[in-house]
């Protein structure tokens, strides 16, 4: 039975990938870390949302989690790109994206906007758990010295909240890079796509489903080891060693900003 | 009663957590540069009666000056409401607070906890605050420590730093809620020592809920007395640990001395 796998192609797809390869590979990656980067800043908003006085904010934050967090994934996905502009009446996902460095299609950027607002709502539960995390007296401190709500959550509680929610943050990044697979059904050539598309035209699904599930496995090998690094620079931070806290947020993210620098040449 | 007007008035201050009343009326002025030091036992509503000063605490009636202003509200046809968060704050940061658990920020080192809020609340230069800062830690006996995280400091050290930013505010009054109680007793001394030197060599209006009667005894102007919700007696401290007046008093003051 295995005699009829063509090991070469196996192997060929591992060691010596091709450009288009590459590129899906690419794909993959900027789409998950955009749209991972847009979680969080919707995560942040709609978790001060929820922690406001205006109960109107309470409810649209609450609304947003219900809806992104009821309904599938794909079908988000689907609405985004070919429903978005329909329902608004204006080019909100335009054919192609140029942003200066590099140029994504339009579905990338509505598989961005569709993976980073869903992850958004469960981004949400993670930052407001690591806000409630910090001791209370931090913000009864803060305000007693004379400081604004904004300040204090800036200065004070966020720095502090940062430990509690980088673990799980790490684990949304690594579902998020397959996760984001699910693009391919609105044509973006990420690296599923790739595999798909020569599947469709060889026939040969172990060879390059295998091959593809290796790429996802060293993606999220890689980022495990690099979210260990920060959660182990992050640990010593709060222990307070002579670097001042600035410079430990620094030393904590160096790997990942080297290791960009290497993907971007 | 002095002719200038107090610092801190307090009248008739009525607190509740739901339906427990916590502050049954509680009235108090406290003059420029005088140390009173509240008393009581555990659930009196003293820690109650001071975060009610700097407004960490809503009230459900009466009223409470410092400086002249009305605290955490505005009147408005002759009703109190909750006044807007720039004013509470900015009426905060001419209040002190030590906490009982240091509350220092865990995140910075001992002088970027003191120049936090004159920086970042009143606009101070960084260069300016550091300096002030240090002196401040100087005078808390700290100056070494200045680059130390809080982690790394003993808790008499942290609540000398806690003082320290307090006091980077320059406040008009500065509240202290039982800033021994959870120290470890040989440092207990370092902290009050810290105290006493503000009290007799800088003035400083303080406000102090504690059970160390030796300190009271020593520094404070007045003692105030708070059982069950309400002042029950209230004067100097020769008077109460010589012969107090209130029955309560004396059961209290049996128990603890």
């Amino acid at each position: 039975m295995l005699a009829a796998v063509d090991w070469h192609i196996l192997w060929q797809r591992i060691f010596h990938p091709d450009h288009v390869f590459f590129l899906a590979l690419w794909r993959t990656i900027y789409i998950s870390v955009l749209a991972q980067l847009l979680g969080v800043a919707l995560g942040l908003v709609a978790a001060l949302m929820r922690m406001s006085r205006f109960g109107v904010l309470r409810v649209l934050s609450g609304a947003y989690v219900l809806v992104f967090r009821g309904t599938p994934l794909i079908v988000q996905i689907f609405f985004v790109y070919f429903g978005a502009n329909l329902l608004f009446g204006f080019t909100l996902i335009p054919r192609s994206v140029n942003f200066g460095l590099f140029q994504m299609d339009g579905a990338a950027f509505a598989g961005i906007l569709a993976l980073g607002i869903n992850e958004g709502a469960y981004m949400r539960e993670i930052i407001r758990a690591g806000i409630d995390a910090v001791d209370r007296g931090q913000m009864e401190a803060a305000k007693s010295l004379g400081m604004h709500y904004r300040v204090a959550m800036r200065r004070i509680i966020l720095p502090q909240a940062t430990r509690f929610i980088v673990p799980p943050l790490g684990n949304e990044f690594n579902n998020m890079m397959k996760t984001s697979s699910l693009v391919f059904f609105i044509g973006v050539t990420e690296l599923f796509g790739d595999a798909e598309i020569r599947y469709s035209t060889t026939f040969k699904p172990v060879e390059y489903f295998l091959a593809v599930a290796f790429w996802y496995l060293v993606l999220t090998t890689v980022w495990s080891v690099i979210q260990a690094q920060i959660e182990r620079k992050l640990a010593v931070s709060e222990r307070g060693d002579e670097l001042t806290f600035r410079e430990r947020v620094f030393n904590a993210w160096a790997p990942v900003a080297t290791w960009g620098r290497g993907l971007a040449r | 009663m002095s002719a200038a007007k107090p610092i801190m008035e307090a009248e008739d201050v009525v607190k509740r957590f739901g339906r427990l009343e916590v502050l049954k009326g509680v009235s108090l002025d406290v003059a420029a540069g005088e140390v009173v030091c509240i008393i009581g036992p555990s659930g009196s509503g003293k820690t109650t009666f001071i975060r009610c000063i700097n407004h960490l605490e809503k009230i459900d009636g009466g009223r409470i000056e410092v400086n002249g202003h009305l605290i955490g509200y505005r009147e408005r046809n002759g009703k109190l409401v909750e006044d807007t968060e720039a004013n509470i704050a900015r009426q905060r940061a001419e209040i002190g607070m030590v906490f009982q658990r240091f509350n220092l920020f865990p995140h910075m080192t001992a002088l970027e906890n003191v120049i936090e809020a004159p920086v970042q609340v009143r606009g101070v230069r960084k260069q300016i605050a550091a300096a002030e800062g240090e002196a401040l830690l100087a005078r808390v006996g700290l100056a070494d420590k200045r680059d130390v995280y809080p982690g790394k400091l003993s808790g008499g050290q942290q609540q000398r730093v806690a003082i320290a930013r307090a006091l980077a505010m320059k406040p008009a009054l500065m509240l202290f809620d039982e800033p021994t109680s959870a120290l470890d007793p040989e440092v207990i001394g370092e902290v009050l020592d810290v105290m006493k030197a503000l009290a007799f060599e800088f003035g400083t209006t303080m406000i102090v809920v504690t059970h160390e009667m030796g300190f009271a005894r020593e520094v404070a102007d007045r003692v105030v007395m708070m059982d069950d919700g309400r002042i029950i007696e209230v004067g100097t401290p020769e008077h109460f640990f010589a012969d107090p007046r209130e029955e309560r008093t004396k059961r209290f003051l049996s128990k603890i001395l």
